[in-house]
C-alpha cells in the first residue's frame, strides 16, 4: 500500500503509538466506575480516543490523495543535536554530574559552552564573536538573574566558592 | 450612586504616591522579567513575591496587580518578536502577531496589543467595578458539569483555530491533555506515569512544554533552513505606530475582543485564556475585507482581538477570587497566597471587612494598565531593535533564556533535560505538520476537566446523560458541536484551507 500522506502517516502511527502506550500504562491503576473514577480512568479514556484518532489520521494518509506527497523531508541532525546538545550541557555543567563526579561549573561557564555549543549549529563558526556573545551574555544574565532578581543559580564552581 | 462612591474610594486610595510609587516599580519589574523569553507572570509573580512581605496590605496587593501586568505585557512583546509564549494566553497572540513581525510590522503589533489591552483593562475594570455583586450570582449557577462542558467547548473553539487538519488538530488537544495528567492525582494520591522519577510526580511544567516545544522546535527547525533562504525577518522595519488602515481594522477587533474577554473572565477556570483562544476563533469568523491579509498570516486582527479578550478576562477573572475566593488560574492562586500572607482572606467578605483594599485594588488594576501604556509605547521601538540582531546571534540567547528560565522555575536541572525532550518533540511536531497551539490548551486543561468531569458524575451517580439534561451546560456542548458542524460544512472547509494553504 501506497502512503498518499507522509506527515499524516507518521503523525498518525505518533497518535496511536502514545495513545496506545497511555491507554495500556492507565490500566496498571485503578480504574474504577464512572460514578468513582479511579485515577486510571480518565487516561484509559483518552488514550483509547487518541489511538482511535491515530488510526483514522493514518488511514487518510494512506487513501486520500494529496498533491505533492506531503514529504516529511529531511532532519535537520545538525541544528538538532547541538541545540539540544548546547541545552544538556548547560545543566550538566550549571549543576553538576554527581554519576561522573562532576562537580558543579556553575552559570557563566554553562552559559559560554551553551553559547559555543549552539553556534555550531550553524556555518560559518568563528571562535572569536561567539566568545564575545558568551561574554556579552554572561554579564547580562549576572545582572539580570543574580543582581537584579536574586534567582538562586549557582555562579561560579563549586570548588571555588566551596 | 455606589459605583462612583466606591470607585472614588478606591482612586483614594490608590492615588497616594506611596502607592503609585509601589504600582509603577511593579509594572517595570514585571515587563522587564515578562519580556525575557520563559518567564511568564507565574514564574515572575513567584519570584517578586517575597519582595512584598514588607509592605502593607494594600500596597502589596498594589504592587503584585502591577507585576502580572506588566509580566503579561511582557509576555506579548516576547511572543510577537521571536514567537515565545511566556504565559498560556500569549500562544494565540504569536499566531498572526509573529508572522507580523516577520513582515516588519512588529511595532504595529505592539501598538496594537499595548492599546487594545489598555482599552480592555479599563473596560474591565469598570465593569469589575460596576457588577462585581450581581455577577457572582452567575458563577455560583455553574457546576462541575457546566465546567467540564465550558472547557469542552474552549477546547473544540482552539481546534477551529488551529491551521490545517482538523482530525489532526483534535488529536494534539487529547495529547495535552494525556500530558497534563502526568503527575500525583489529586484525589488518589497515586502519582501517573511518572516512571518513578520523583520530579515528575509534579507533574510537566507548563514552561517546560513551551519553551521545548515552541523555543527549542522553533530554532531547530528555523537553522534547519539553510541560512540564505531562511525567512526570518524583513530587514525593513515598515513604521513603529499603525496606519489608518490598521486602526480600522482592529479597532472593531478590541470591541470584540474585550466584550468576549470580560464576559469569559467571570467564568473561574482560566477566563483569561480562553477568552484569548474564543476572541480568535470569532475574528476568524467575522468576514474579511477584501484585500486583508489572512490569519495565521500576520492579520492585525488576530493580535489586536486576543490581547484585549486576555486583558479584560485577566481583569475580570479577580471577580470570581475577590468574591468567591476561588482563583480563576495560576497567577491568581498566587495572589490568594499572597492575600492570605498578609492576613486577609479572600471571599465575598472582603468587599464588607475591607472595602479599601477591595476598592484600592481595583482602582490601581487601571492605573497599572495606564502606566503599562506610558511605559511600553516609547519602548517598541527598543524592543524592534532586537529584531535586527542577526539570527546567529539571537538563538544562542534564545537558548541560553529558554534554559535559565526552565532551570530557574524550580532550581532544578532535571527540568533541563525535559526541556531538550520536549524540544526534540517539538521539532518532530514540525516534521509532521502537527500544530502545537492545541497540545498547550489540552495540558493546560487537562486537570481541571477531569476533576470537574469526575464531580459531575459522582453527584450524577456515574449517569453521563447530567452533562446534557443540565441546561447551561446542554447548551455549552450544544455550541460546541455547533462549531464542530460549521467547520466541517464543505463551504467553510474550503474557505478554511484556503487560509491556511502555504504560500
Amino acid at each position: 500500500m501506497k502512503i498518499k500522506s507522509q506527515k499524516d502517516f507518521y503523525s498518525g502511527i505518533m497518535y496511536m503509538g502514545v495513545g496506545g502506550a497511555f491507554a495500556v500504562g492507565a490500566t496498571t491503576y485503578n480504574v474504577g466506575t464512572g460514578a468513582r473514577m479511579g485515577p486510571g480512568y480518565f487516561p484509559l479514556m483518552l488514550g483509547i480516543v487518541l489511538l482511535l484518532l491515530g488510526g483514522l489520521i493514518t488511514f487518510k494518509a494512506m487513501v486520500v490523495e494529496t498533491e505533492d506527497g506531503d514529504k516529511v523531508g529531511k532532519w535537520a541532525w545538525r541544528p538538532l543535536r547541538y541545540v539540544l546538545g548546547a541545552n544538556l550541557a548547560f545543566g550538566v555543567l550549571l549543576g553538576g554530574l554527581p554519576s561522573i563526579k562532576l562537580p558543579a561549573m556553575g552559570m557563566i561557564a554553562a552559559i559560554y559552552a551553551l553559547t559555543i555549543i549552539a553556534s555550531m549549529a550553524e556555518d560559518g563558526f568563528k571562535l572569536k564573536p561567539v566568545l564575545i556573545l558568551a561574554t556579552v551574555l554572561s554579564i547580562g544574565s549576572y545582572l539580570a538573574f543574580i543582581l537584579l532578581l536574586q534567582l538562586q543559580i549557582p555562579v561560579w564552581p563549586t570548588f571555588i566558592t566551596g | 450612586m455606589d459605583l462612583i462612591s466606591n470607585l472614588s474610594l478606591g482612586f483614594g486610595v490608590a492615588f497616594t504616591p506611596i502607592n503609585l510609587l509601589y504600582a509603577f516599580i511593579g509594572c517595570v519589574l514585571g515587563t522587564l522579567i515578562g519580556v525575557l523569553p520563559g518567564i511568564g507572570p507565574i514564574a515572575t509573580i513567584a519570584m517578586l513575591l517575597p519582595a512584598t512581605y514588607a509592605l502593607p496590605p494594600v500596597s502589596a496587593l498594589i504592587m503584585l496587580a502591577g507585576i502580572y501586568y506588566g509580566a503579561q505585557y511582557g509576555g506579548s512583546t516576547t511572543a510577537i518578536l521571536v514567537n515565545l509564549p511566556g504565559e498560556s494566553s500569549s500562544v494565540v497572540t504569536c499566531i498572526d502577531g509573529y508572522q507580523m513581525a516577520r513582515q516588519g510590522r512588529a511595532g504595529p503589533a505592539l501598538a496594537a496589543a499595548g492599546l487594545g489591552s489598555f482599552f480592555a483593562g479599563s473596560v474591565g475594570t469598570l465593569i469589575l467595578a460596576a457588577f462585581a455583586g450581581p455577577l457572582t450570582e452567575v458563577a455560583f449557577k455553574f457546576g462541575p458539569a457546566e465546567y467540564f462542558s465550558l472547557m469542552v467547548l474552549g477546547l473544540i473553539g482552539a481546534v477551529v483555530l488551529a491551521s490545517g487538519s482538523l482530525l489532526k488538530a483534535i488529536a494534539m488537544i487529547v495529547l495535552g491533555l494525556l500530558l497534563g495528567l502526568v503527575g500525583t492525582d489529586v484525589n488518589s494520591g497515586v502519582a501517573r506515569f511518572s516512571f518513578d522519577i520523583p520530579e515528575l510526580t509534579d507533574g510537566i511544567g507548563f514552561v517546560t512544554i513551551a519553551m521545548g516545544v515552541f523555543g527549542y522546535g522553533e530554532i531547530i527547525s528555523n537553522l534547519s533552513v539553510h541560512s540564505d533562504d531562511r525567512e526570518v525577518f524583513t530587514a525593513k522595519v515598515t513604521g513603529l505606530w499603525p496606519t489608518k488602515e490598521d486602526f480600522k481594522n482592529m479597532t472593531p477587533a478590541v470591541l470584540r475582543g474585550t466584550f468576549l474577554g470580560s464576559a469569559l473572565g467571570i467564568l473561574p477556570g482560566g477566563g483569561a485564556l480562553l477568552a484569548a483562544f474564543a476572541a480568535y476563533a470569532l475574528e476568524k469568523k467575522i468576514k474579511m475585507r477584501p484585500g486583508e491579509i489572512p490569519f495565521g498570516k500576520g492579520n492585525i486582527r488576530g493580535v489586536a482581538a486576543p490581547e484585549s479578550a486576555n486583558n479584560a478576562g485577566a481583569q475580570t477573572s479577580f471577580i470570581p477570587l475577590l468574591t468567591l475566593g476561588i482563583p480563576p488560574n495560576a497567577v491568581m492562586a498566587l495572589m490568594v497566597g499572597a492575600m492570605t500572607i498578609h492576613n486577609i482572606q479572600p471571599g465575598p467578605q472582603v468587599m464588607t471587612s475591607n472595602p479599601e483594599l477591595f476598592w484600592g485594588l481595583i482602582a490601581s488594576m487601571w492605573i497599572g494598565n495606564a502606566m503599562l501604556i506610558i511605559l511600553n509605547l516609547p519602548l517598541i521601538g527598543m524592543w524592534i531593535k532586537l529584531l535586527t540582531v542577526p539570527y546567529k546571534f539571537l538563538f544562542p540567547a534564545i537558548v541560553l533564556f529558554c534554559a535559565i528560565g526552565v532551570y530557574s522555575t524550580n532550581n532544578n536541572t532535571f527540568d533541563v533535560w525535559m526541556v531538550a525532550i520536549f524540544g526534540f518533540i517539538g521539532y518532530l511536531f514540525v516534521k509532521v505538520g502537527a500544530e502545537p497551539a492545541p497540545l498547550l490548551l489540552g495540558f493546560i486543561l487537562g486537570p481541571m476537566m477531569e476533576e470537574n468531569l469526575r464531580r459531575a458524575l459522582l453527584l450524577s451517580r456515574g449517569d453521563w446523560s447530567v452533562l446534557v439534561t443540565r441546561p447551561l451546560s446542554g447548551g455549552l456542548l450544544g455550541a460546541a458541536v455547533l462549531m464542530l458542524i460549521i467547520v466541517l460544512l464543505p463551504s467553510v472547509k474550503s474557505k478554511r484551507e484556503e487560509a491556511f494553504v502555504e504560500e
